[in-house]
C-alpha cells in the first residue's frame, strides 16, 4: 500500500473515467486498514479509491505500477475480491498513507459486488495502456453524488435489486457525463490553439489587419470565452454585443435614475417591472454597478449578463453619446450616473444636509437622503476632497463636519 | 548600362510587389478567420448535443461544475467570461452563476450592518440557500467562490480573506491589509480576541494590536466589559461559533 498517493480525486484533463464502484474495501495485502468503505475509480491513468463518508479521503496509483492483478471469487461471508500486484514504489512518488509496506500486492474487496465487470475494465486498461498516449495536465475532481449515507433495505432482495439498478443507471450516466464532457474540452482546447495562431499572425503583421477583421476575431474570442491575446485591453471590450448592451442599459437605467418629474417615456426593448420604477424615487440619478447588475439581471430573468458584460458595455457609454456615463471614484467604486447628474452640485446639497444636523457618518447620511450606504460615502468622500467638510476618524466611526476651517478663517 | 534595383521604375516596381504582399498577408488573415468561424459552428454543433444530454447536470451537480470549471481553466477558457459566449448561451452555465450573483450581493447588502460587510463563506452559504427556497439545486462553496470571483470586476470591493479553517468574504471597499487578516484568523477559535492574546500570539506593540481599524469598519465590536480586559467581537464570526455549539457532543 505504500505505492498509493494522496490526491484530490480530480481527473486531469486527457484522463477519461472508465468505470466506478462503491462499497470497496481497500487492504494491504492480507493486512486491514482503515480504508474500509470506499468508491474505486478507475479512469485512463490510474486506480482511484475515496472513502465514502469522508470525501477528503482519497488515494490513487497509476495503472503504469501495476504488474498483473488476479480474481478471487467471492466465499461464505467474503466478498469477491481483485488483487492488485504492484511495482515497487517510484523515488519520486507523492506522498500517500503509507511510507512502507511488507506487502507488494493490495486487494479490493467488492462488498457490493460489481467486481467482474470491474475486472474486466481493468484489464483492458493494463492491456491498452491508454496512459501512454494520453498526457496529461492538471487535476480534476470525480466527486461523486453524495450517495454515501443511503442505507441498505435488508431482507427485500427485489426492492434492494432495483435500487442498485438504480444506482448502476446514475453511476453509468455521471460516467457518460464525465467521458463526453472530456472529448468536449479536447474540441474546446482546439479552438483556443486556432486563436493562439491566429492572434500571433497578427501581432507579426502589426496593424495590417483590417478593424472589420479585428472586430470579427474579437466577437469569436468572446463566444469561446478566450482572453484576447493581441491587444492589451480588457477581453471582450468594443464588440458589437457590448455596443447593443451599452444602449439597452441606457433606456432600462434612464426611467430608475432620472428624478420624478411627472414625465412618460417610453423605454424601448424591455419591459419594466413595477419594482423598476419604485426605484425612480429612491436613486437620484446615480447607481452603484453592483446595484446596477442586480437591477437589470433581475429583470431579464433569462440569459443574465455577467460582470464583465455590464462593465465593458458602460465603458462603451460615453463613446456612444448616451445619457448615462460611467464613473470611477478613487475608491475603485463605479457608478452610473446620468449625463446630467452632476455630482459636485449634490455635493453642495450635501454640505447643507451635514450643516442642519452638526455632523454625519455615511449610515446616518445615507437614511436622511435615501441613497445606499456605498454611495453616501462616496459622496462625502468627495465633499470632503473639495474641501467641504472634513472628517472625524474614531473607533466610534468615520464622522464628517462642515469644513469650519474654510468658512469661518 | 542598366542598372538594376535603382531609379523611379524600380521604386514602383518594389512599392508594387510590397502592396501584393500586403494582400496577400490580409487574404491570409481573411482565411484564418474565416476558417475559425467555420470551426467556432462546429464546436456550437458539439456544445449543443453535449447540452443536450447533459445540460440538467450542470445545474443538478456542483460536482460537475467543479469538473467542468477545471478542465475549462486548464485549456485557457473562461465560460463565465461573457453572457453571449457559447458556453453561457449553450450550456447555460451562465445564468447559474450570474444569478447566484446576484443573491450573493443581496445577502451581503442585509447583512453589512451587522457584520460591516465581512462574512463566512459558511453563513453566507446558509444564507443563499435559505434564499433559494426548498426545492432549489446545491449550490457548493466553489460556486461561491467563482460567482464571488467575477463579482469583483463591479468595484464595489468583493473579495475574499482566507482565514485559518474557513475563508471570509467581503463586501466593501474597506481596505484590509495583512495585519488585518491575521487578527481574523486569531479571532476565528472563539469569535473574539483580546489585545493579550494579540501581542502574545504576535508579538506586536499595544498600538497595533488594538483593532481599531476593524472598528471604524464595523467589522468588530467591542466588549469593554468583559472581565479581564477588552474583547474585540467579530460579528462575521457568530455564525461558526453556533455551528461549533451544535456539534458538540459524544
Amino acid at each position: 500500500m505504500d505505492r498509493f498517493s494522496w490526491t484530490t480525486g480530480l481527473l486531469e484533463l486527457g484522463e477519461t473515467l472508465v468505470i466506478q464502484q462503491r462499497g470497496v474495501r481497500l487492504s494491504d495485502g492480507e493486512e486491514k486498514v482503515k480504508f474500509d468503505s470506499g468508491v474505486l475509480l478507475l479512469s485512463t491513468h490510474r486506480l482511484i479509491w475515496r472513502d465514502q463518508k469522508n470525501h477528503e479521503c482519497c488515494i490513487a496509483v497509476p495503472l503504469s505500477q501495476i504488474v498483473f492483478i488476479e480474481e478471487q471469487a467471492a466465499g461464505i461471508g467474503k466478498s469477491a475480491k481483485i488483487v492488485v500486484h504492484l511495482h515497487p514504489a517510484s523515488s519520486n512518488k507523492e506522498p500517500g498513507p503509507f511510507q512502507s509496506s511488507k506487502y507488494s500486492y493490495v486487494k479490493l474487496s467488492f462488498k457490493e459486488h460489481g467486481q467482474i465487470e470491474f475486472y474486466r475494465r481493468l484489464s483492458e486498461e493494463i492491456t491498452q495502456r491508454r496512459w501512454e498516449s494520453m498526457p496529461t495536465g492538471q487535476a480534476m475532481q470525480v466527486n461523486k453524488d453524495s450517495q454515501a449515507g443511503r442505507i441498505r433495505a435488508v431482507g427485500i432482495v427485489g426492492i434492494e435489486r432495483k435500487l442498485e439498478e438504480k444506482r448502476k443507471e446514475t453511476d453509468k450516466n455521471i460516467s457518460e457525463a464525465f467521458e463526453d464532457l472530456s472529448k468536449l474540452m479536447e474540441k474546446a482546447k482546439e479552438m483556443v490553439e486556432l486563436s493562439k495562431s491566429i492572434a500571433n499572425k497578427i501581432k507579426e503583421k502589426q496593424g495590417d489587419i483590417t478593424e472589420d477583421e479585428t472586430i470579427r476575431f474579437k466577437s469569436y474570442l468572446l463566444s469561446m470565452g478566450i482572453a484576447n491575446p493581441v491587444t492589451r485591453e480588457t477581453y471582450g471590450s468594443g464588440t458589437q454585443y457590448h455596443m447593443q448592451l451599452a444602449k439597452q442599459l441606457a433606456g432600462i437605467l434612464q426611467t430608475p435614475l432620472e428624478p420624478p418629474a411627472g414625465r412618460d417615456y417610453e423605454v424601448p426593448g424591455l419591459f419594466l417591472s413595477p419594482v423598476l420604477c419604485s426605484l425612480t424615487q429612491e436613486q437620484g440619478g446615480i447607481m452603484s454597478l453592483t446595484e446596477v447588475y442586480c437591477l437589470v439581471n433581475r429583470a431579464r430573468g433569462l440569459e443574465l449578463l455577467s460582470p464583465e458584460d455590464l462593465v465593458n458595455a458602460c465603458k462603451m457609454l460615453e463613446s456612444l453619446k448616451l445619457p448615462l456615463r460611467l464613473r470611477i471614484f478613487d475608491s475603485g467604486v463605479m457608478v452610473i450616473e446620468l449625463q446630467s447628474h452632476n455630482e459636485e452640485e449634490m455635493v453642495a446639497a450635501a454640505l447643507e444636509t451635514v450643516s442642519e444636523k452638526g455632523s454625519l457618518t455615511a449610515d446616518e447620511f445615507a437614511k436622511l437622503v435615501g441613497m445606499s450606504v456605498l454611495l453616501a460615502k462616496e459622496r462625502l468622500l468627495l465633499a470632503e476632497k473639495m474641501g467641504h467638510l472634513c472628517r472625524d476618524d474614531s473607533v466610534e466611526g468615520l464622522r464628517f463636519y462642515p469644513n469650519l476651517f474654510l468658512t469661518q478663517s | 548600362m542598366h542598372r538594376r534595383g535603382v531609379g523611379a521604375g524600380a521604386i514602383a516596381r518594389r512599392k508594387l510587389t510590397e502592396a501584393k504582399y500586403k494582400e496577400r498577408g490580409t487574404v491570409l488573415a481573411e482565411d484564418q478567420l474565416a476558417q475559425m468561424s467555420k470551426q467556432l459552428e462546429t464546436f456550437r454543433t458539439h456544445l449543443q448535443a453535449f447540452a443536450s444530454k447533459h445540460k440538467q447536470e450542470i445545474r443538478r451537480s456542483p460536482e460537475f461544475r467543479l469538473q467542468f470549471q477545471h478542465m475549462c481553466a486548464a485549456i485557457g477558457v473562461d465560460p463565465l467570461a461573457s453572457g453571449k459566449g457559447f458556453w453561457a448561451e449553450v450550456l447555460g452555465v451562465g445564468d447559474f452563476y450570474y444569478e447566484l450573483g446576484v443573491q450573493i450581493i443581496e445577502v451581503c447588502l442585509a447583512l453589512r450592518h451587522r457584520n460591516g460587510g465581512l462574512i463566512t463563506l459558511e453563513e453566507l452559504q446558509q444564507q443563499v440557500l435559505k434564499g433559494r427556497g426548498k426545492f432549489a439545486q446545491d449550490v457548493s462553496a466553489d460556486d461561491l467562490l467563482r460567482a464571488i470571483r467575477k463579482l469583483k470586476v463591479l468595484g464595489s470591493g468583493f473579495g475574499t480573506i482566507p482565514v485559518g479553517g474557513t475563508v471570509l468574504v467581503r463586501s466593501v471597499p474597506a481596505e484590509l491589509s495583512m495585519d488585518h487578516s491575521v487578527v481574523l484568523q486569531l479571532a476565528e477559535k472563539k469569535g473574539f480576541v483580546t489585545v493579550s492574546e494579540i501581542r502574545e500570539s504576535l508579538g506586536w506593540e499595544t498600538e497595533r494590536a488594538k483593532q481599531e481599524h476593524l472598528l471604524k469598519e464595523g467589522m468588530a465590536w467591542l466588549d469593554a466589559q468583559a472581565p479581564a480586559e477588552p474583547q474585540f467581537w467579530l460579528p462575521a464570526l457568530f455564525s461558526e461559533l453556533h455551528g461549533q455549539e451544535g456539534t458538540a457532543g459524544p
